[in-house]
């Protein structure tokens, strides 16, 4: 082919520039897909609960990932603070990732168990309360909020026919029960308490 | 991780880099037949392009790339999980499967993590050990860590970051969450008391009581509580709260002194954990309460407990 052709192109000039891209994409991130590190749970790794799972979405829908990491990088500075920094194997079953990108606030990967059911409350009712420089928003509405438990299960079905995570039969069947009733607030909490329990 | 992908990355990476100076090569060569620094045979809106080669400095800076990227991918991991290249450099210990294998991995780790980790350790961890440990290598008694502002400041600082959440920046807590500074204690206030409850935390449960008492039998034991800590009230309302009390006194004691052993407080005194105003108390009485204090030992570990739990002990003990 003539350079002359390539340079007058612009369609073909875009076509052979993704081409090259992608060379970096092929070899530094195809293999990971596949890497035994990055697909095998840690060994205390268990799914979430029927509540957690709705709290989780809860925790989407809210947008906490946009403010809140979870993800602790191997630095000191980061592990003193937040404990042991994020393994692949922690998050083998989290689809999608809530890693993030922005800490407005902390860290959370690791913050299950820290904090009492109380304190969120308070917390998510009012950050304000309990930590009087706080720029969080509240978030009132989460208590009031009722679960129905709809799509609990379906939710739970794919989770373990898709990503293989191991639910029962039984975790599926007991879902809807699981939360129908419970408030967001509940279950937000619940997913926040259990975030990082691998590593503990 | 398989052969298979070691080649897939290595052809890869190879192949890019060395077609990166084969393309360089080409196009440093004249190919289009013209002199250099000749016209070329074609305009672009009436603007002639000259045949100037590629400058010499940026050809020159493209090899460099090039030899640099060949250096790189030898030095550190590249092409295999299973080699960490020339350097023998990794990050952190990603293959270990729970706490105890990672724990296990850092003692003889070289990761860049764990160097930090260790650097840290020479710098600061005699410093430390110093505030903590006496000469024998046991742990000060608390009571004496408290006399050292050296120390305090430093569980201040820990204290901070860890407690001040629930605790407050200045450990006058909130509604629900103690005050450390009155001397008004729910568990103990005894140095190791303290730090048994920041090492596997507390969980107080007052359950609640609407059910077996009655609305009416609510409100007739919050006034003889409000009566206890000293309040005014009705008299009468009071005497059948008394007798109603018999239930609470399993934790609370018959006098209203409470319990330490089951972290019940003492009600006979003005310290209000969820407030005391009338409404607050029969909130109480009616719901019940769930005061958990979380369980610090895993988290920070004892060392750093032993000191938050001087600088407690100190707040209420100057």
């Amino acid at each position: 082919m003539k350079h002359e052709f390539i340079e007058k192109n612009v369609g073909l000039l875009a076509i052979f520039i993704i081409i090259a891209i992608s060379f970096g994409g092929l070899a530094q991130i195809t293999p990971l897909i596949f890497q035994k590190e990055t697909n095998e749970p840690v060994d205390t790794l268990r799914p979430y609960t029927a509540l957690e799972m709705e709290g989780r979405d809860i925790y989407i829908r809210e947008g906490c990932h946009v403010c809140h990491s979870q993800m602790i990088r191997p630095f000191r500075a980061e592990t003193e603070r937040y404990g042991h920094y994020s393994m692949a194997g922690e998050h083998v079953w989290e689809h999608p990732f809530l890693w993030g990108s922005k800490r407005t606030g902390p860290d959370l990967a690791r913050v299950g168990g820290r904090y009492s059911d109380a304190w969120h409350e308070v917390h998510l009712l009012n950050p304000r309360d309990v930590v009087p420089q706080s720029n969080m928003p509240g978030f009132p509405w989460l208590a009031t909020n009722l679960l129905t438990g709809e799509d609990t299960a379906a939710k739970l079905s794919i989770f373990k026919d898709h990503f293989s995570v191991p639910y029962t039969e039984d975790d599926i069947a007991g879902a809807k029960a699981a939360v129908e009733g419970k408030t967001e607030m509940q279950a937000l909490i619940a997913y926040l308490q259990s975030l990082g329990h691998a590593f503990k | 991780m398989s052969i298979f992908w070691t080649i897939w990355i290595s052809a890869i990476t190879l192949t890019v880099i060395i077609g990166c100076a084969v393309l360089l090569r080409a196009a440093n060569k004249n190919n289009t037949g013209v002199k250099e620094g000749d016209p070329m045979p074609h305009t672009f809106d009436g603007i002639q392009e000259l045949n100037n080669p590629l400058p010499k400095w940026w050809v020159g800076l493209f090899w460099f790339t090039i030899v640099i990227a060949l250096i790189y991918s030898f030095a550190f991991p590249s092409y295999t999980a299973n080699w960490n290249g020339l350097l023998g450099w990794s990050s952190s210990e990603q293959s270990v499967k729970s706490k105890e294998e990672s724990a296990k991995a850092a003692a003889t780790s070289h990761s860049q993590y764990q160097r930090e980790m260790n650097e840290a350790e020479i710098k600061y961890g005699e410093v430390f050990k110093k505030l903590v440990y006496t000469d024998a290598d046991v742990y000060k008694d608390i009571e004496l860590i408290a006399q050292d502002p050296e120390a305090v400041k430093v569980g201040q600082r820990l204290f901070l970051q860890n407690c001040a959440q629930c605790h407050g920046s200045d450990a006058r807590g909130g509604k629900g969450f103690p005050n450390l500074t009155d001397n008004d204690w729910l568990y103990g206030g005894e140095a190791l008391t303290i730090k048994e409850t920041l090492m596997h935390g507390r969980n107080g449960v007052m359950v609640a009581w609407k059910d077996i008492l009655g609305e009416d039998g609510v409100k007739e034991v919050a006034t003889y509580v409000l009566q206890l800590s000293g309040r005014r009230v009705n008299d009468l309302d009071a005497q059948a709260g008394k007798e109603r009390f018999v239930v609470c006194a399993a934790c609370h004691g018959a006098d209203g002194t409470g319990g330490q052993a089951f972290g019940a407080p003492n009600l006979t005194d003005k310290v209000w954990l969820y407030g005391g105003s009338r409404k607050a108390v029969e909130d109480t009485i009616r719901n019940g309460r769930n005061g958990v204090m979380p369980a610090w030992g895993e988290v920070l570990g004892e060392d750093k407990v032993h000191l938050i739990s001087a600088f407690v002990y100190s707040l209420s003990n100057k």
